[in-house]
């Protein structure tokens, strides 16, 4: 973390000292952001792919709201209900059902106690500093609690946008979703925006017994945009999280996801798929934590890189002493497909206990030439051979998310890309 | 199921054993003073009766030495280090120079013996290996220097390859790990005492294998071995290095720096066992090896392979590298690391891909034990002209009880589409099923367990010389022999 990360902080971070509510949070944020600048090797090592220079043109100014936006229009098919969030403020909320309660973060007065004892119970600020400027900065967003046994039958769309107009902000949206026991929802998260920003998000979700969630991310930010996105959960025993994240947009974005599988027998499974372009810099980081024992983890990331693209992933899988029993997965592939991109790998297995099965594996390269010829061989053209050989190789991540109507939006969203970007003139061989 | 239960028995048993090599040689000893400062540099190489280009090499790392910090990203702790409370010369007074075996002090010969490798034997036998014994930092005698010299080989220790080859020293020392290199790298690189020196000819197949045995012996004595081997176009050299150490409280510092260099079509092997004092069941004691090792295929076609058995050491901190620079260079990788009790080891290796067409092999089989951390940590990165690179790594770690740790921590990086990485890694224990196969058939806990972990370990084994497959199958034996069930 540079020293200089306090310019990053947006001039309203006194309307958060001052939510009573929010003050120990608050005040234990700002301390940790006093103090990250001297954590050294282990937060040095955690950021040392980013390049945080990029932000140094920056002198943001705190994130105002704007006007009603809309859904992209392929998710407007879906049947859903929505939450708009401009800005890092809750603008525009469908009718829910009964059973679930929503908070407008921007209520400064008094909060129910439910929201208070979860907001910030999933994430360490310490170790992370974006998530604790978020913490002392965030002005809006939705907190949620979906009460126990209520089955969601509609999915929420959670619509994050940021315009910047003519001015660099910043954007500190804030998310906390609560699963009570047996609670079962599906959330998709589909961040978008126009301009010069940083988006600089947090979602905590914290997981009942027995509780399931679908969490869908899609990440189409404005190509000048920096998305710095922290999600975070803490699962209890039996509940069955779904994590899938699609990121196609921002110059600079880093998707960090962490869970901890605090009760036995949680199923996690965090899948997903980046796909970059351009000078993008794609950077996922994953941290599964084992808490407890019998848990099941499932990891699949595969990315696309193209023209000057950077892609870093960064996975670590955490089984601790009494987490026995623990069977834990961990993949990811990455498709070069021109010769200036660049690809950072970091598969990490952290091991305390004996009894459990973990295994982790990475893979860097292009696509086969001989699986193209066989294709060209039966008339395919060369191009059209390499966009069904690269959107087969991402469908096998997407296929994991759960949900048939949203895996089919997201295989929208990735062939879309791929026509866009997949041509036969990337030419990768090095003759 | 029975079979933990016999684990931590054993475990138990196995720790309680004392360290089978812990002895101590009561030799009178030629020491500097006790500290590092430009005294002591001079100090050493006054003694080593080296040039000035030398010793300037030295100071001129020991001023970069005093603005290093002391690494602190690897997965080990320790006490802070005195470095000023170090020895960093000791040599055996009795015998600087010595013309045959029946010169070397008896109680060296007897140390050497109950290390089973008994010089005299060496000699005697013929024609299988050629020790060059390092007691503590001087050669103490080299055999079969006559028969190498036939083919042209130089293998000598390094001082006198400072006094008799200069030309070589002068250009390929430093040449691999420079002296700012690292902080442990740096150390020895300003207060290295003594250590190997192997050139290989053109077109020369070195007809036995190079060996060197390590010994560290006095009492707080930072031991800094410096090996350099140059195998020039088209030669073949295998070297093996093992080594042992006896028993101390007071921890001790090792670190070391090997450098190999091969040239065109040029192949170079380096085997190593370590069994060094690993300190007791409390992690009081033991050796703390801090090394840097890396070869460079300077040439095309060039081949450089690293085998390791790492049992020993309190501590182990170590990445045996190669720099593929050469079109068409290979680099290998393959290692086993044994911990256990409070022992830890985060060990692994670098292939760094710049020329076309390179492609390394990286195995690593960890295996925990007791109270033990063990972890992988490698790089694999694939320059821009590394075109058609090709990487395969495979860690498997086997955890054995319920309080040790085994981590993986590979860093993959490409700069190149068309070169191809592929990592793979698994954690886990000795499963049921095998067990219960094995023992379904007549053999014993512990025996299968053996058959399992050597099956485990085998193919790091079966890339070690003969000479040495033994020993490291009798060492990876008394490593596991009660630890697990």
């Amino acid at each position: 973390m540079p020293s200089n990360k306090k310019h990053l902080l947006p001039n309203n971070i006194q309307e958060n000292s001052e939510a009573e509510w929010l003050g120990s949070l608050f005040r234990k944020a700002v301390e940790d952001i006093e103090r990250s600048g001297m954590q050294g090797t282990m937060l040095a090592e955690a950021w040392r792919f980013t390049d945080l220079n990029s932000f140094k043109v920056f002198e943001p100014i705190a994130a105002t709201n704007t006007a009603v936006v809309s859904c992209p229009k392929f998710f407007a098919e879906l049947d859903a209900v929505e939450l708009h969030i401009s800005n890092g403020a809750l603008i525009w909320k469908d009718t829910f059902p009964e059973y679930v309660d929503l908070f407008d973060l921007a209520d400064r007065k008094i909060a129910p106690s439910w929201l208070t004892e979860a907001l910030g119970s999933a994430i360490n600020t310490e170790m992370h500093p974006f998530a604790a400027i978020n913490t002392t900065a965030f002005s809006g967003g939705v907190a949620m609690r979906i009460r126990k046994d209520a089955v969601m039958k509609k999915p929420i769309i959670l619509l994050v946008d940021t315009q910047a107009n003519d001015k660099i902000i910043v954007a500190n949206p804030r998310v906390l979703v609560v699963l009570e026991e047996g609670a079962v929802v599906d959330l998709i998260e589909v961040h978008t925006g126009s301009g010069i920003y940083i988006n600089n998000v947090v979602t905590e979700l914290i997981i009942g017994k027995n509780a399931r969630i679908g969490h869908y991310k899609l990440q189409t930010e404005d190509t000048d945009a920096f998305h710095i996105a922290m999600n975070a959960a803490h699962c209890a025993a039996n509940s069955i999280y779904d994590n899938f994240a699609l990121s196609t947009g921002a110059k600079l974005s880093r998707n960090e996801i962490s869970a901890t599988l605090d009760g036995i027998h949680t199923k996690y499974s965090i899948n997903g798929s980046y796909l970059g372009c351009s000078d993008q810099h794609m950077e996922t980081v994953t941290f599964i934590d084992h808490a407890k024992p019998s848990c099941v983890s499932h990891e699949l990331y595969k990315g696309v890189l193209v023209n000057h693209a950077q892609g870093v992933f960064q996975g670590k899988i955490l089984v601790r002493k009494n987490a026995q029993k623990t069977n834990g997965y961990q993949m990811n592939r990455a498709l070069l497909l021109s010769k200036e991109v660049k690809i950072n790998s970091k598969p990490e297995l952290e091991i305390y206990a004996d009894d459990v099965m973990c295994s982790h594996g990475a893979t860097v390269g292009e696509l086969d030439e001989e699986q193209i010829f066989y294709l060209m061989a039966r008339g395919i053209s060369k191009k059209q051979a390499r966009a069904i050989l690269v959107s087969a190789y991402v469908e096998e991540a997407i296929n994991y998310i759960n949900n048939l109507l949203i895996r089919d939006l997201f295989t929208m969203v990735a062939s879309n890309w791929m026509q866009q970007n997949i041509t036969d003139t990337q030419d990768i061989n090095g003759s | 199921m029975s079979a933990t239960a016999d684990t931590l028995r054993h475990v138990e048993e196995f720790t309680s054993r004392a360290y089978k090599h812990g002895f101590v040689t009561e030799i009178c000893m030629d020491m500097a003073p006790k500290g590092l400062d430009e005294s002591t540099v001079r100090f050493i190489s006054n003694k080593k009766e080296e040039p000035d280009w030398l010793l300037e090499k030295r100071l001129q790392a020991l001023n970069y030495w005093r603005l290093m910090k002391e690494p602190n990203w690897a997965k080990i702790t320790h006490p802070p280090i005195d470095y000023n409370g170090l020895y960093y010369y000791a040599a055996p007074l009795d015998k600087p120079k010595l013309n045959s075996l029946k010169e070397v002090s008896p109680e060296l010969l007897v140390t050497y013996e109950k290390l089973g490798i008994p010089l005299k034997e060496q000699e005697l036998l013929a024609g299988v290996v050629a020790v060059d014994a390092v007691f503590d930092s001087v050669s103490v005698a080299t055999t079969y220097k006559k028969e190498l010299e036939k083919c042209g080989i130089v293998f000598c220790s390094i001082s006198e390859a400072v006094r008799n080859h200069s030309e070589l020293t002068r250009r390929y020392l430093g040449s691999v790990v420079p002296s700012m290199d690292n902080f442990f790298a740096c150390l020895n690189s300003a207060v290295f005492t003594d250590g190997s020196f192997v050139y290989i000819p053109k077109g020369v197949r070195c007809p036995i294998e190079l060996s060197t045995y390590f010994r560290i012996n006095a009492q707080n004595t930072g031991q800094f071995e410096r090996t350099l081997i140059i195998a020039d176009e088209g030669s073949y050299v295998s070297y093996l290095e093992g080594c042992t150490a006896p028993q101390r409280d007071e921890n001790q510092l090792h670190a070391a720096v090997v450098e190999l260099i091969a040239l065109d079509n040029a192949e170079i092997k380096y085997s190593t066992v370590q069994n060094w004092y690993p300190g007791d069941e409390n992690g009081n004691g033991g050796i703390y090896n801090f090394v840097t090792k890396r070869g460079i295929c300077r040439g095309k076609y060039a081949k450089i392979s690293w085998t390791q058995v790492e049992t020993g050491s309190a501590i182990t901190w170590k990445y045996p590298s190669c720099i593929l620079q050469g079109d068409g260079s290979v680099g290998e990788f393959y290692s086993v690391a044994i911990t256990n009790n409070l022992q830890q080891a985060d060990t692994g290796t670098k292939m760094i891909h710049l020329g076309k067409d390179t492609k390394s092999t990286i195995v690593s089989k960890g295996i925990s034990a007791g109270n033990s951390n063990n972890t992988y940590r490698g790089l694999v990165r694939a320059g821009r002209r590394a075109d058609r690179a090709r990487n395969f790594t495979q860690c498997d770690s086997l955890l054995i009880g319920d309080k040790c740790g085994a981590h993986t921590v590979p860093y993959i990086e490409s700069k190149n589409p068309s070169s191809r990485i592929e990592h793979e890694a698994t954690a886990s224990k000795i499963s049921e099923d095998q067990l219960f196969y094995c023992t379904s058939r007549g053999l014993s806990a512990e025996n299968a367990v053996g058959l399992i972990v050597n099956g485990f370990c085998k193919e790091v084994m079966k890339e070690l010389p003969m000479e040495f497959a033994i020993e490291a199958q009798k060492l990876v034996a008394i490593s596991l022999e009660g630890s697990v069930g």
